[in-house]
């Protein structure tokens, strides 16, 4: 991996991905920073970790019955269905009050689809 | 306790006995601490809001029990404050961001709720990193927090008002989130105890979401053994977070009791290396010698992949972080940027104006880490380095109880040190990632002071689930320096 391996294409492309505008100076900055701490991370490449398995969370290792399987490790997190339906949850009212804009039932936006 | 010096209280059972003892109310107190923050946090800036009318309404149910002679629960008036990643029912929670600049959440996180069930008044919440990302809480899109210790300073981060608040007395003890170090760092460089449990030790019901498989809540106090009473407030499992475990949580305070010696205390050079400050060094090699001096055994350890932690570390959150902040789109709650003419338009608008740089920057090294062509090449490979760093601990505690390290490898930063070079504030969290992504406990405990007397933190880890321990030669060491 050569350096500067992040182009202004590649920074337009990820802010494109993550819903951001970015002004011309933050790209700019955006540019160095990644670059400089990609380079930094680039480290990870002197360990050989060909029959390593990934570790996504702490509980693949601990705090679970490792005897178990999948998701069945996880079987104290599972609770007895609801028989009378869904248990209560947020008010209607509540739900909507710290929106930006709604019209009381639903959350308003701009227009989504042009015609 | 004298009458003229109320809020000498520092500890959570002289707030709970002078509450029980009728020298003063729980309002008397929760006065006493308001006129405190008024005093003093105009310099220090560690709250962000205050939530009186909240405060005093359960001051004033502790004062009822006391007046009907009812047993007081453990925590009976104790003021406490709330780092502000944490949501509080009617109380503003921002997460030290414009983006939730207005936000009123309709709900308690569990560990709020947990507090305020065993007593303990909530004054208000704490200033931090926005979304907790950052390690001087200068990254506060409000204003930064001064050391209380050294005012030109930074208080750490990205807890720094949690543990400012603790070391200006502007709170008996607080809560933090720890993603990378967020309540250790800021106790070492404030001079209070800052504690991470395991994770899944503590519910994160309730706490925004920076990087949900390191995040975890814990306490700060002025000792021990008040970290050891909030933790066993705090933990066990909680219905509402999948995540928190099924495991027993052990009465933290009575195992503080237990006798340290014969315990093996582990030192694994990696952590004392180049980077490592000259007088941290010395205090935390001095701390460990007082260890060996109470019948520890140090026994030599190694964690090799100890340097590969702050690249893993950096890729696996800001990878999680990017998923988890996309929900900030001005829909549903928080700010909405005006005049968009398209919903994507607005998304944007809303989240260039609400994030601060140091989220953006993070958002985009995640969204990098995870995009099409790069996903093996960093996500998958911190993944597995991740196993790497944790199968180091888990072999280290097959040969010892605890590991002891310094917290931080320097004292206390100055403002502005580092805001224009991340990767140099990245590097302030060298000795506590590790902990996050092994999901290991560790603490911090004051172990002495730089010669321009700036706190320096020793730091102990333990075995999954075993922050008895933890606490037990945290406990064992504070009592040294306080005899």
């Amino acid at each position: 991996m050569a350096s500067m391996k992040v182009t202004d294409k590649d920074v337009a492309y990820v802010a494109d991905l993550a819903n951001l505008e970015l002004s011309p100076e933050e790209r700019a900055r955006m540019l160095r920073d990644l670059n400089s701490i990609l380079e930094y991370v680039d480290r990870l490449g002197e360990l050989n970790t060909e029959n390593v398995e990934p570790m996504a969370q702490v509980s693949d290792r601990h705090g679970v019955d490792v005897s178990r399987q999948g998701s069945e490790r996880f079987g104290y997190a599972s609770r007895d269905d609801v028989k009378e339906g869904l248990r209560p949850s947020l008010p209607h009212e509540e739900a909507v009050e710290n929106a930006p804009e709604t019209d009381g039932t639903f959350f308003v936006v701009p227009k989504v689809i042009e015609r | 306790m004298t009458a003229g010096d109320p809020v000498k209280a520092s500890s959570i059972e002289s707030v709970r006995s002078a509450i029980a003892e009728r020298q003063m109310t729980a309002a008397a107190f929760a006065e006493e601490f308001y006129a405190r923050i008024k005093k003093e946090d105009g310099e220090i800036g560690a709250f962000l809001t205050l939530c009186e009318d909240r405060a005093f309404a359960q001051a004033a149910r502790i004062d009822q029990l006391v007046i009907e002679g009812k047993p007081l629960p453990p925590l009976a008036g104790v003021p406490v404050a709330i780092k502000d990643v944490m949501v509080t029912r009617g109380v503003r929670t921002t997460a030290a961001s414009k983006i939730l600049d207005d936000f009123i959440p309709p709900y308690d996180c569990t560990a709020v709720a947990r507090l305020e069930a065993a007593g303990a008044v909530v004054l208000g919440k704490l200033n931090c990193d926005e979304f907790a990302m950052g390690s001087s809480t200068e990254n506060s899109a409000y204003h930064p927090v001064r050391n209380p210790r050294d005012k030109t300073r930074v208080p750490g981060g990205s807890s720094g008002g949690s543990a400012a608040a603790v070391a200006a007395g502007m709170a008996v003890a607080t809560l933090g989130s720890d993603t990378g170090g967020s309540i250790r760092q800021p106790a070492s460089f404030c001079g209070v105890v800052g504690l991470k449990p395991t994770y899944g030790r503590v519910s994160r019901y309730g706490l925004i979401a920076f990087a949900s498989s390191l995040d975890h809540i814990g306490p700060f106090a002025n000792t021990v053994k008040d970290a050891a009473l909030v933790l066993r407030t705090i933990a066990g499992r909680d219905p509402m977070d999948s995540t928190s475990a099924d495991v027993p949580v052990p009465d933290y305070v009575a195992e503080l009791e237990k006798p340290v010696r014969g315990l093996r205390v582990g030192v694994a050079k990696e952590y004392f290396g180049s980077g490592l400050d000259a007088e941290v060094r010395a205090a935390v090699e001095g701390a460990i010698q007082k260890l060996a001096s109470l019948g520890c055994e140090i026994v030599p350890v190694s964690l090799p992949h100890t340097e590969y932690a702050i690249p893993a570390y950096y890729i696996v959150a800001t990878a999680e972080a990017s998923a988890n902040l996309a929900r900030y789109d001005g829909v549903r709650y928080g700010f909405r940027a005006r005049g968009a003419r398209t919903l994507a338009e607005m998304y944007r608008q809303t989240r260039d104006g609400g994030f601060g740089m140091e989220v953006k920057r993070r958002i985009m090294l995640g969204t990098y880490a995870l995009s099409a062509g790069y996903y093996d090449a960093y996500y998958l490979k911190a993944q597995k380095v991740r196993t790497l760093l944790t199968r180091d601990f888990e072999e280290a505690f097959t040969k010892v109880d605890v590991i002891a390290a310094p917290t931080a490898p320097t004292p206390a930063f100055k403002l502005g040190e580092k805001v224009d070079d991340p990767l140099a504030m990245y590097l302030a969290d060298i000795y506590t990632v590790t902990a996050n992504l092994a999901g290991i406990p560790g603490v911090s405990v004051p172990c002495g002071e730089s010669r321009e007397g700036l706190p320096i933190g020793l730091q102990i880890f333990g075995r999954h689930f075993d922050e008895a321990t933890v606490l037990r030669v945290a406990g064992a060491y504070e009592n040294t320096r306080a005899s």
